[in-house]
């Protein structure tokens, strides 16, 4: 019998010639990931070596990357403090890959991992964020964890008595009719099989609108495969993936592809016709509370935010800016715009589009996980109504329990700023867009 | 012999049980005090000592959903609470088996605030109601860490072992 993508990276990394799934394993780490919480990390890893006699040493400081984004720059001195025992730790072990809070290499973690050329084919990639998903956009396997198994990690490289999961097979098919793409395909995929329903499982992306599918959009399906309880979305790399390894991470060593056998064995096939596809909105407050836009058309929006590690790249913020150009955010309403990352927030200034948004009555904010999870900037107040291009909705979500997040894609999010109420894109007169603005193709 | 405290519901996320306004606090001896800090009564309950250790919240699907911040395990530890789910979001199962919080998958548990509770290693027997629950066992990869102790002295064997090699 054939192995999946992930089996197939599982099996390398744990020295093996094949796996299937529910065999455990113990898979060699090529790369970490942690942010403000690896304060945590570290003093979960000093238990770990206390009582040892050993010196507290991480197994390979080149890879392991820490990338400060959830409260940049620091919100209080707590912040602060844990940042600074972070950046102690870092100079202390040698290790590599730290973004700190600077406006050249800095940004959300999910972001700055791709476009440093960190992540390629066929690498298992640990981080502790439940978003690490979206690196299986450029065809790794990439799982989140919590501290304690983070520190794990860092002491041993690798993971312990990991079970292999299994893979479903999402083929998505067809062509994404004008303003609807990839969070509208992601979306509606959460919906219809629910918070829960790849838990422990993979998913594997296949179909003609994936393979059309520019790398920021793979990263967006990746990034919320974990909103439907998946360990990991996986995109098959192609050539798509070395474009942008090459021209867009500029990455110049060799690129080596990891590909589900013919014969694979998947736990289930879903198939999905995208040029059915409306737009999709989540509401308030699960993910997996989809409704077509027609559905939630006309509720009164107060704050509109573009950004985060779902929506936050340069051609979600080229397509809010198409639909803002010389137009207002409604009065009543206001919009916050997140870049995901300080090279991204440099692009998008070059091209015009932050000055467009700016003038249109945005707010630009600086790249970071800003208002996503509600513990730094653009808190909603009692009542309030977001619509969001972020990854999750839960009450709370956005730093009040008594507020209500939706969310929807840059171009639904951009075209509800225009009238301030949530607004289906395709009406006569918002759209001229060009048919891969929210990263379709 | 055990009493339910807090019945909730399905998809019960993490940011519900550690609201991420606190997540700067980060050490499994402070966590406790932000535990369900939005929800204000049994917040305040579990902080006025009203809740006694062992006490039980039971839950629908998919408990733990959302953010893998550890803070959620840790902070219902802390209290040494018991959680009883029809199922638990992965990482969250994963930091529970870690940091040595006591769940319980129970696929067809049946009970409200105020029952009494028996646990043991194949049931749930709910005194209340006089009817019994079948457990579902951990997985012997997850069931190891959890019989180590966590996953720190887990690893810190492994650690040693590895340096003798
Ligand atoms: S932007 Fe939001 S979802 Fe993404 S890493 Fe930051 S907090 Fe998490």
């Amino acid at each position: 019998m054939g192995m999946t993508i992930a089996e197939k990276i599982l099996a390398r990394a744990a020295g093996l010639r094949t796996v299937a799934a529910g065999d455990v394993l113990e898979p060699v780490v090529d790369l970490t990931m942690s942010h403000e919480n690896s304060a945590l990390v570290i003093n979960q890893l000093e238990e770990i070596f206390s009582g040892t006699g050993k010196e507290m040493r991480v197994w390979d400081p080149e890879k392991i990357a820490i990338i400060f984004d959830h409260r940049v720059p620091a919100e209080t001195a707590k912040t602060a403090t844990n940042q600074k025992k972070i950046r102690e730790f870092v100079l202390q072990q040698g290790i590599t890959k730290f973004h700190d809070i600077r406006g050249d290499e800095g940004g959300i973690c999910h972001q700055v991992l791709p476009e440093s050329g960190y992540v390629r084919p066929g690498m298992v990639v640990v981080g502790a964020d439940s978003h690490t998903s979206t690196h299986g956009a450029l065809g790794a396997m990439a799982v989140g964890v919590g501290a304690t198994e983070m520190a794990a990690v860092w002491a041993l490289g690798r993971m312990l008595n990991v079970e292999v999961p299994a893979t479903i097979k999402v083929v998505a098919d067809g062509e994404f009719r004008p303003g609807v793409g990839a969070k509208d395909l992601i979306l509606y995929l959460i919906g219809m099989i629910s918070a829960e329903g790849a838990n422990f499982r993979v998913i594997e992306f296949h179909g003609r609108a994936i393979k059309h599918m520019r790398t920021s959009g793979r990263l967006a399906i990746c990034n919320m495969s974990v909103e439907a309880g998946a360990t990991c979305g996986i995109v098959p790399s192609d050539e798509e993936t070395a474009r942008y390894l090459r021209e867009e991470a500029c990455v110049a060593d060799r690129i080596d592809s990891v590909l589900p056998d013919a014969d694979a064995a998947y736990d289930e096939l879903m198939e999905i016709d995208v040029t059915r596809l409306d737009p999709q909105v989540a509401k308030p407050h699960t993910v997996d509370n989809v409704a077509p836009v027609g559905e939630v058309e006309g509720v009164k929006v107060d704050q509109i935010v573009v950004g985060s590690c779902t929506n936050g790249r340069l051609d979600d913020l080229e397509a809010a800016a198409a639909i803002l150009r010389g137009k207002k955010v409604a009065k009543g309403t206001r919009m916050l715009i997140f870049p995901a990352s300080w090279r991204i927030w440099t692009e998008a200034a070059r091209q015009g589009y932050l000055a467009d948004l700016a003038a249109a009555g945005a707010v630009i904010m600086n790249p970071g996980c800003g208002c996503c999870l509600g513990v730094h900037q653009g808190a909603l107040g009692d009542g309030e109504v977001a619509l969001a291009t972020t990854n999750r909705n839960f009450q709370g979500r956005m730093g009040n329990p008594n507020a209500f997040v939706y969310l929807a894609s840059p171009v639904t999010a951009a075209v509800s700023a225009l009238t301030g109420r949530i607004t289906d894109p395709r009406k006569v007169g918002f759209l001229s867009l060009p048919a891969d603005a929210s990263g379709g193709d | 012999m055990t009493r339910v405290v807090l019945r909730l519901g399905d998809d019960v996320s993490t940011d519900a049980i550690y609201p991420g306004r606190f997540m700067a606090t980060v050490l499994p001896g402070e966590t406790p005090r932000h535990c369900f800090a939005d929800v204000p009564e049994f917040g305040r309950k579990l902080r006025d000592g009203e809740i006694g250790s062992g006490s039980v919240i039971v839950a629908g699907r998919n408990f733990g959903t959302g953010s893998s911040r550890e803070q959620a395990a840790s902070c219902l530890k802390g209290w040494d609470l018991v959680v009883i789910a029809n199922s638990y979001s992965r990482i969250f199962l994963q930091n529970a088996v870690n940091l040595g919080l006591r769940l319980v998958v129970c696929p067809g548990i049946e009970a409200s605030e105020g029952d009494e509770l028996e646990i043991t290693q194949e049931a749930v027997v709910n005194k209340t109601m006089d009817k019994t629950f079948p457990v579902q066992p951990l997985p012997a990869s997850r069931q190891a860490i959890v019989d180590a102790g966590g996953l720190i002295t887990y690893v810190r064997k492994r650690l040693m072992e590895d340096a003798a090699r």
